[in-house]
């Protein structure tokens, strides 16, 4: 796999021990690769290092050991090839919407002319849909207005890459729907490479081609990544309707469960960090007899499992 | 609901004012003239404070003050002299010495406070001089500054300029050390060159915290100043108001002091009304 875009090569992430105690290795040997366009979520427990990952590729924080290789070029440091989604939004309160995108936008252009650059951030507040909120301050929009400025601050710089850190963690079940479906289309359109943190399985099968799935930590690492069999054109109302989609969400939560913990006591014959194994549930034969296409069946025997953060 | 509780509030300050006023009036009401005894000479007596000459009681009432007030805003800016000038003259020269004293701090204090904020060594650096100088009552540097600066005008800005500093050199650096991480991560992941940071991500962020530093060095720069003049002399609301003791004329004592309290006020609703101007809300 020569042609991918994003390299990530034996990350690790060592602490210093605290009073002569043994160094807190959070995550070692950690190697996967995304080719351009793709759409990855990484799914595992708090503590496994996954948003120190994104930290890494985001260039806010250092790996202690390992490279990262994007577009041929050795990662270091923050740069507006790779912007981010925060958590917690991060809009600047005394901006409007307006402000905060142009700001973000003169960043990446700053020869643009001021109405060029109020063009440019408009595209971007149509795209998720804030037509209108130009001139309201973060703090008289919703947690799910704040989050689509902040995801539109983030395409209008037209990143080779987008990092989102559990962007819509924060919000409630409805708005986060709304947004994902929003995200689906801003990124079928703009063919966007996207990096995501997400605790959410069923969000993770919506948007994602391949779902990287990390141990528990400390010595996290990556024991598989799942290919979304399903077809592209997913959308909130009928994805659940595929047979693969709770095959795939089975694989999932089953790992969230059990697997993540057993991992590091019960290393799978023939695991090679280097290569983590790819599988596809969704192509796997049911084991229970479910009849496929049943899936009103399903659906009864399949209570949304939450998953703990 | 807040309107009524606008009005409900002025009406209770009224009334505290009028019976003020009233005991005011009422301590000072001069009492009937101790009639001088038998014999004694009507220049005698006069001069005991005693008989039918007796002007006043020596404490001025409301009544008199209010005549005060009149007579000195009707000609705030006459000049006769060193020692006989207008109010406005003489606010005018102690806001000036304030506003220099002031700005000159703000032109030293915010710089060195963006410093402190963003490097954890220069905070710890600088902080046992904060420490020690802060304390200091700026009063006790005057015999330094006369004896350096030889001009008692520039001295009295000098210890405006010491104790402006302190408040909004600290106030600066705390409120650009707690300029949210996020913010700076963002500035961060878009590149933002160092001068667009620190002036359109940490001076907004921070400048809520930067004016109330101003805000509090503006008080004590008017409280100062006060005591300063009565030091140095020559001119302003201070010396004017020591001059006055000195002529004995309590009238223009509490006059002054009353366009003191209104002058600080006024300076702070200044401030007030700038803060709300940089104010954000998350």
């Amino acid at each position: 796999m020569d042609n991918a875009f994003l390299k990530i090569e034996s990350l690790a992430k060592v602490f210093p021990s605290m009073r002569g105690g043994e160094p807190l290795t959070v995550f070692e040997n950690i190697h996967f690769q995304l080719a351009k366009g793709e759409f990855v979520c990484i799914i595992g427990h708090s503590g496994c290092g996954k948003s120190t990952i994104l930290n890494v590729l985001a260039g806010l924080d250092e790996a202690s050991g390992g490279t990262v290789i994007m577009d041929s070029r050795e990662v270091s440091g923050p740069s507006l090839d790779r912007g981010v989604v925060f958590q917690s939004h991060a809009l600047m309160p005394w901006l409007t919407v307006m402000q905060n995108i142009v700001f973000a936008v003169k960043s990446r252009w700053p020869d643009w002319s001021r109405d060029k650059l109020k063009a440019h951030a408009q595209k971007y507040i149509d795209l998720v849909h804030l037509t209108g909120a130009e001139d309201k301050k973060p703090a008289e929009l919703s947690g799910g207005m704040k989050q689509r400025v902040g995801i539109a601050r983030a395409f209008a710089i037209q990143p080779k890459m987008l990092l989102m850190d559990e962007p819509f963690g924060a919000l409630d079940a409805l708005t986060r729907g709304v947004i994902q479906d929003e995200l689906v289309n801003i990124c079928a359109e703009t063919h966007q490479t996207v990096f995501m943190i997400t605790h959410d399985v069923d969000e993770a099968i919506l948007l994602a081609d391949k779902i990287v799935l990390m141990t528990n930590g400390p010595h996290a690492k990556i024991a598989e990544i799942v290919v979304n069999t399903l077809p592209r054109d997913r959308s909130r109302h009928d994805v659940h309707k595929h047979p693969h989609y709770y095959r795939i969400r089975n694989h999932l939560v089953d790992f969230l469960v059990t697997r993540s913990k057993e991992f590091a006591s019960n290393v799978p014959a023939g695991y090679n960090p280097l290569h983590p194994p790819q599988v596809r549930p969704g192509l796997e034969p049911d084991v229970d007899s479910v009849p496929e296409g049943d899936t009103r069946v399903r659906h009864l025997h399949q209570p949304a499992m939450p998953v703990a953060a | 609901m807040t309107k009524s509780l606008w009005m409900r509030s002025s009406a209770v300050s009224l009334l505290i004012l009028v019976v003020l006023l009233f005991f005011w009036h009422a301590a000072t009401v001069p009492g009937p003239a101790a009639s001088a005894p038998a014999g004694m000479s009507d220049e005698y007596a006069a001069m005991m404070g005693m008989g039918a000459a007796t002007p006043k009681a020596g404490m001025p009432g409301p009544a008199d003050i209010a005549v005060t007030v009149w007579e000195k805003l009707s000609d705030p800016f006459y000049d006769n002299g060193p020692n006989d000038k207008g109010i406005g003259i003489q606010l005018g020269f102690s806001l000036a010495r304030v506003l220099a004293g002031f700005f000159l701090a703000a032109l030293v204090a915010i710089p060195l406070g963006f410093v402190i904020g963003m490097s954890p060594v220069m905070r710890g650096a600088l902080d046992p001089f904060i420490q020690v100088m802060k304390p200091i009552s700026p009063l006790a540097w005057m015999p330094l500054a006369l004896y350096t600066i030889k001009d008692s005008s520039l001295s009295a800005i000098f210890v405006i300029f010491i104790c402006s500093l302190w408040p909004m050199l600290i106030n600066t650096a705390h409120g650009v050390a707690s300029v949210k991480r996020e913010w700076l991560n963002v500035a961060l992941t878009l590149e933002v060159t160092p001068l667009r940071k620190a002036f359109q991500v940490i001076l907004p962020a921070a400048a809520p915290t930067i004016l109330t530093g101003m805000r509090i060095s503006m008080g004590i720069a008017w409280l100062v100043i006060v005591a300063a003049e009565m030091l140095v002399g020559g001119t302003g609301i201070g010396y004017f108001v020591w001059n006055e003791w000195n002529n004995l004329s309590l009238n223009n004592v509490i006059f002054a002091i009353l366009s003191i309290g209104v002058v600080g006020m006024a300076l702070d609703l200044m401030f007030g009304w700038v803060s709300r101007l940089v104010a954000y809300r998350e």
